[in-house]
């Protein structure tokens, strides 16, 4: 399912966090928002999962306004998985996996087959199946990534937002995660913070800043060595992969003096 | 990939899950026999026939002779309503728990730290010290002590609000520190009291008794327990999904805001309703929704099915403990239930490697 950001701004106060996002995702490809912290990466992706309410532009999934939908409708469609560190209550794998059905039932509705079944090829799909008895507070940062991401599958979306995914997370953990991600097939539109990793999983890049999109286009186009200058203020030299060819960055020394 | 890691999956709080039919089945019938041990114990020992006989006669009509109907009254008028009243405290105590520490997603928070009952013991105390609203008789002090818990609500929830809406840390900073400012003006009323049996009833409501119990003040905490306990059901999953955080709610197509917004209403008239007529028993509505917790885990559908017979059954032992342990003098209940509860609580908790924040 394509989905389509138009002219997004969001201000809290006075302050404008981000302004004119313009943002187009394609069916199934892999998007990904990259930018210093604080440029409204998060912000941008709030408005999309329905955490914010923009103060003006749209959100369209497969053309349809996302603000015009009941939020169930549109939890039905997109995903997400936010920045927030989970709850202090011991709920256990198969329980937070099944809350992704939430949008599917009524609120006291049964539990139905397919919710069953939806769970069942959520944590097959995630490698977590053998956790489902644990408590998600027991498990450890990768783990906990892979259930939220089988609740995410769980919910049978088309899309899929993801803020950081990859925070906090070993090095095998974030190419298992990103991995994961990417063989959903889903649309994907994914805040992130290292560049090499979004330059070797992403599609397609967004570089944002000052609440601003500032570039975007395939990682090979965006990530030069001038817009590393520009936006993150560091020197920075790209090298092609060896095995992949995926632009790859070395970080010398900040720019300024 | 992590699929061989199969047989190291631990099997442990898998088991932890008690079976909910059974439990809840024996939990109805230990309810069921705790109220009838509530209303055959008492200071003027009756026997469990003649207990029995006037429970029947009550519930169908039958006749009796007229030199019994002393201890008619007894059974019918002070114990069957009062062992009645008891359950409905402890079931409403213990879903508003539940239902006020998902709401502010801390698991140290009970009804009252919303400052509602300590809102609630200021329009009582009115009543018990300086007889305000003398013309509602019989019902002033019921009336005096929800007018005053919606007051609270309404104080605390202006206080509280953000143009986000209510936020949980903000919640409970405003609402401790409401309780801090009721209680001051409680005490002030205390000490501006003359009447010394006056002070000391006050001081009993402040920690809670259920000695006022009659047929007339058992229907409207019943129908507001039981209307509130319904809701909280209907709301369960979403509950479970404001309980994994706003972002995750809003995520899973659950608006955080407006959730949050009614629970806060529904939590505090249950907890004004209940306070209002058994003052402010503490720890209940705190410790039942974690032991409900370590039974059955912490999905809602299953802790606000567990939690409130558990309170219901707890306080019924509690307040006729109350009426025996030192009888004839009453002790306040709330004491029987810390008395009581915290060693049992510490030793569960130490038992069932029961987690909470990742603690």
């Amino acid at each position: 399912m394509q989905v389509d950001i138009e002219d997004l701004s969001v201000g809290i106060a006075g302050a404008r966090l981000v302004e004119d996002i313009a943002l187009r995702a394609d069916s199934g490809r892999f998007v990904g928002l990259v930018g210093p912290n604080g440029s409204g990466k998060s912000t941008v992706l709030r408005c999309v999962y329905r955490a914010l309410r923009p103060t003006a532009g749209r959100v369209l999934l497969a053309g349809d306004d996302l603000h015009g939908m009941t939020a169930r409708e549109s939890a039905r469609r997109l995903a997400a998985l936010p920045q927030e560190s989970g709850s202090e209550f011991d709920f256990t794998v198969a329980e937070v996996v099944a809350m992704g059905r939430l949008p599917h039932q009524g609120a006291a509705g049964r539990v139905t087959a397919a919710d069953t079944e939806a769970c069942a090829a959520a944590l097959a799909r995630t490698g977590a199946a053998h956790l489902a008895g644990r408590g998600f507070l027991t498990l450890s940062g990768g783990e906990k990534q892979r259930v939220l991401i089988a609740r995410a599958l769980a919910q049978q979306p088309e899309v899929l937002v993801l803020d950081e995914p990859t925070n906090h997370l070993d090095i095998a953990q974030q190419l298992e995660v990103l991995s994961l991600v990417r063989s959903s097939g889903l649309t994907v539109l994914a805040a992130l913070h290292d560049l090499n990793l979004a330059a070797t999983h992403c599609d397609v890049l967004y570089v944002i800043a000052g609440g601003r999109i500032v570039a975007a286009g395939p990682p090979h186009d965006v990530l030069s060595a001038e817009l590393l200058a520009d936006v993150f203020g560091v020197r920075a030299h790209r090298v092609p992969h060896p095995v992949t060819g995926a632009p790859q960055l070395l970080f010398d020394r900040l720019t300024v003096q | 990939m992590a699929t061989t890691h199969q047989d190291t999956a631990p099997t442990t709080r898998a088991a932890r899950r008690l079976p909910l039919p059974p439990l809840i089945a024996g939990l109805a019938a230990a309810l069921l026999a705790s109220l009838l041990c509530g209303v055959a114990f008492g200071a003027s020992g009756l026997s469990w026939s003649e207990v029995l006989r006037y429970l029947h006669a009550g519930l169908t009509g039958g006749t009796l002779r007229a030199d019994e109907s002393a201890a008619y009254t007894i059974v019918w008028e002070l114990r069957f309503p009062r062992a009645l009243l008891a359950a409905v405290v402890g079931a409403g105590l213990s879903a508003v728990g539940v239902a006020v520490q998902a709401m502010v997603r801390n698991a140290l928070a009970d009804p009252f730290v919303l400052g509602i009952s300590s809102g609630a013991a200021v329009g009582a105390n009115a009543v018990l010290l300086f007889g305000a609203l003398g013309s509602l008789g019989v019902w002033a002090l019921s009336s005096a002590a929800f007018a005053s818990a919606l007051g609270a609500m309404a104080l605390v929830y202006a206080a509280a609000r953000t143009p986000h809406g209510l936020t949980p840390l903000r919640l409970v900073l405003t609402g401790s520190a409401m309780f801090y400012g009721f209680s001051a003006v409680t005490t002030l009323m205390v000490f501006g009291a003359e009447r010394g049996e006056a002070a000391r009833s006050a001081m009993m409501w402040l920690l809670g008794s259920l000695g006022g119990a009659t047929w007339a003040n058992l229907p409207i905490a019943a129908a507001a327990v039981l209307a509130g306990l319904g809701w909280l059901l209907w709301c369960a999953r979403r509950l479970n999904a404001l309980a994994m955080g706003d972002e995750t709610a809003a995520a899973l197509g659950v608006d955080p805001a407006r959730l949050r917004r009614s629970l806060f209403v529904v939590t505090a008239a249950v907890t004004g309703a209940v306070v209002a007529v058994s003052g402010a028993i503490g720890f209940v509505g705190l410790m039942v929704p974690h032991v409900a917790r370590m039974l059955v885990g912490a999905d809602h559908r299953r802790v606000l099915a567990v939690a409130p017979l558990l309170g219901a059954v707890l306080l019924v032992w509690v307040d006729t403990l109350s009426r025996l342990l030192l009888a004839p003098v009453e002790l306040p209940v709330g004491v029987i239930t810390a008395l009581l509860g915290v060693p049992c609580f510490v030793l569960l908790m130490r038992r069932r490697g029961y987690t909470f924040g990742g603690a």
